[in-house]
């Protein structure tokens, strides 16, 4: 049932091809194909596909980046479809990103933000320029599992400590992870100020938010 | 005593990497770019300026679309040469089209430690002692801010980084750490305390600046907001593109030209236009990105491309050009480094490249390392040797010394052809060159001469100091910003 169309899915997003995507979920709707089958055995093992590609060096980051931009355009469709079903595609993990308060640098933490929710994240962005306080309240209203400091300035990157220290203050640490990068920031930063990693890269933000939630998981049942 | 400067001059090799029906393309294409998909300036300041010029401003997007015949204009109006000061005036550096005078490289975040060898992050004593190396280097023209002085207070982290540099070297200052208008006043009254004035500050600036660009096409409002300071007190003033192909230019190598020369030809038509015949330069270090993180990869064919690409643009709008060089990728000064650098190097000093920009920054110009500067001055040497050429006057040709010594084995060591020219060969600092034998017993390998060198520089050279009433001046402005941001009256905001 449906081979062929959820053949064309996983091709949609090993192509990156956002139109192939975004007609593919329109069909599943018109089909009455199950989102959820939809997802999983269609749009995810694309996904996957691309994920090991790159990692056998075969694929670039372009190619994950289109890869992750038509499952998002996939999701788009099929999100009001979920809704309408009362479904809810298993999420990894719930993210708050943005960009510190007095930085108005975005590249990086857009990247970030695309490859985790293609990745499966529910990712909150609060852009940039922002204040630790809407850190904190997303946190609490979207229930948070991580929340990501992007800075890029050397004089902004200190917002990143506020942050964590707003987190804490609230009583949301250590709960709440916290993750951040940019362009200055190191490991020795990220130990100093306290926060549960850091990345020097897209791919490797996916990687280390997968870890902190495997830990979270971890901690739950022990 | 001032040590004197020994820049590359009037290279004898030839490089053409785009003939002139390649600039014209890139040219045309760049006007169309910027007359029909404009370039986002996003502070009113400039958009005013393009307004009243007959601009097409979307204010909402802060986006500028200017007919090609504004930008021409105003570009026609940019000097063509002029001097960067140095507190010393015999290391004044011309920038005119015959010279490539290297400088350390910015903004770094962290510091191999001279003593230690432990990765630290930077602070200002290492901008001093960097600044005295540098000083200290005939390869060095001069400075940019190496690395970001991080235990100083934000607002006023560029002049403490600005005052270091000037307290430790007579060579000329170039900041590329000033982005705001504030801290651009505070920095010009500094050199002109300096200079004793502002017209002798228009004269010789012992200050230039050098802003970003945000690629692809657009501008940082602070930084704008400051090079318009700058344009108006004659502090030449320069717009960087690190346009990334594939990241945040296309992947192609013109087209990331293209993008990167929209940038920087935006700018500095809009300071012409704000102050006709105000000094303005070209800066460049564009770059592939890495396919595999998206990082900036700071070394690589393509680099090395641009880096001699670049320089026909600028000599095609008659204005000077400071390139990205060195800055390797590469994590410790090691095999990468020195293809990187010898690579990035030659290709912008071969096309007479006004400023390079690179010396000792590793990693992507992040971390400093004292080791990677002196490699990096002994590749300038190098390519200084090189660019001289080959001289074949009768003195070269050596006619009479090769009747003098005929077939006699070796016997040009002793003859006074040679020891009269003996001394045009390059002789290398750091260079292995002992017997196999020597070198295998021996403990100390390259990387321990150039750290021993540094420290040597640190513990001898002393460069003639500020006058003791310029210091406590530049103090006082400092602490004018400081107490401003203080006391509320200034107030440091985040600039889109």
């Amino acid at each position: 049932m449906h081979e062929d169309l959820l053949a064309a899915m996983r091709q949609s997003i090993a192509d990156g091809d956002q139109d192939a995507a975004t007609a593919t979920a329109n069909q599943a709707i018109e089909v009455g194909l199950d989102p959820l089958v939809a997802i999983d055995e269609g749009y995810v093992p694309g996904l996957s596909y691309v994920g090991s590609c790159f990692s056998s060096g075969e694929m670039f980051l372009p190619d994950m980046m289109l890869a992750a931009r038509a499952m998002n355009a996939a999701m788009a469709v099929l999100k009001p479809e979920l809704a309408k079903r009362s479904q809810q595609r298993s999420v990894r993990g719930r993210v708050v990103i943005g960009t510190v308060k007095g930085d108005i640098h975005e590249i990086g933490k857009n990247l970030v933000g695309t490859m985790l929710s293609a990745s499966g994240f529910e990712v909150v962005d609060l852009g940039v320029d922002v204040a630790p306080e809407r850190f904190v309240d997303a946190a609490r209203e979207n229930n948070a599992d991580i929340v990501g400091v992007s800075a890029l300035l050397t004089t902004t990157m200190t917002g990143q400590r506020t942050v964590v220290e707003s987190l804490a203050a609230a009583g949301l640490r250590p709960g709440v992870k916290v993750i951040v990068g940019g362009a200055p920031v190191t490991r020795a930063w990220a130990a100093e100020i306290g926060a549960d990693g850091y990345s020097e890269d897209a791919v490797g933000a996916v990687a280390l938010a997968t870890k902190l939630m495997e830990g979270a998981a971890g901690a739950a049942q022990g | 005593m001032a040590t004197r400067i020994d820049p590359i001059v009037s290279p004898r090799l030839t490089l053409e990497v785009l003939s002139p029906d390649q600039v014209g393309r890139i040219h045309e294409a760049t006007l169309e770019v910027i007359e029909t998909v404009g370039v986002r300036f996003p502070t009113p300041k400039a958009l005013d300026i393009w307004e009243a010029h007959g601009a097409t401003v979307d204010r909402g997007r802060q986006v500028a679309k200017v007919p090609r015949k504004v930008i021409e204009d105003a570009l026609a109006l940019a000097p063509a040469a002029y001097v960067l000061g140095a507190r010393d005036p015999s290391q004044d550096c011309p920038l005119d089209g015959e010279h490539v005078f290297a400088a350390t490289d910015g903004c770094g975040i962290e510091v191999i430690d001279i003593e230690t060898g432990e990765l630290r992050r930077s602070r200002l004593r290492d901008v001093e002692e960097i600044a005295r190396v540098a000083d200290a280097c005939d390869e060095i023209g001069f400075h940019w801010v190496p690395v970001s002085a991080q235990d100083t207070p934000a607002e006023s982290r560029a002049l403490h980084e600005l005052a270091a540099i000037w307290r430790n070297s007579t060579k000329h200052a170039q900041t590329e750490s000033i982005v705001t208008e504030h801290e651009a006043r505070a920095a010009i009254e500094m050199a002109a305390a300096i200079m004793g004035g502002h017209d002798a500050l228009r004269e010789r600036p012992v200050l230039s600046m050098m802003q970003c660009t945000t690629s692809p096409l657009g501008q940082d409002g602070g930084s704008i907001e400051a090079a318009l300071v700058a344009a108006e007190h004659g502090i030449p003033v320069g717009f960087m593109t690190m346009a990334s192909s594939a990241f945040s230019g296309p992947a192609t190598l013109a087209g990331t030209l293209v993008v990167g020369n929209a940038e920087v030809v935006s700018a500095m038509a809009l300071m012409e236009l704000a102050y006709p015949g105000c000094p303005v330069y070209y800066a460049a270090a564009q770059t592939a990105m890495d396919l595999r993180s998206g990082a900036y990869t700071g070394g690589g064919p393509e680099d090395f491309l641009f880096g001699a690409a670049t320089n026909a643009l600028a000599d095609f709008y008659h204005v000077p050009l400071s390139m990205g060089a060195f800055a390797t990728g590469a994590k410790e000064p090691d095999w990468q480094a020195g293809v990187e650098n010898a690579m990035s190097c030659f290709m912008a000093s071969v096309v007479t490249s006004d400023m390079l920009l690179g010396v000792g920054l590793l990693n992507g110009s992040r971390i400093f390392s004292y080791e990677q500067m002196l490699f990096d001055c002994e590749i300038y040497s190098i390519v200084r040797a090189m660019l001289k050429g080959i001289d074949t006057s009768d003195e070269g040709l050596a006619l009479d010394a090769i009747r003098e010594v005929g077939t006699t084995p070796a016997d040009y060591l002793a003859t006074k052809h040679t020891r009269a020219h003996m001394r045009e060969l390059w002789t290398p600092r750091f260079m292995e060159r002992r017997p196999y034998g020597i070198w295998s017993e021996a403990p100390d390998r390259n990387r321990d001469w150039a750290l021993e060198k540094a420290r040597t520089i640190l513990r001898t050279h002393q460069p003639d100091p500020l006058d003791p009433a310029v210091s406590t001046e530049l103090d006082r402005i400092i602490r004018g910003v400081e107490d401003d941001v203080a006391s509320g009256r200034l107030v440091v905001a985040a600039h889109g």
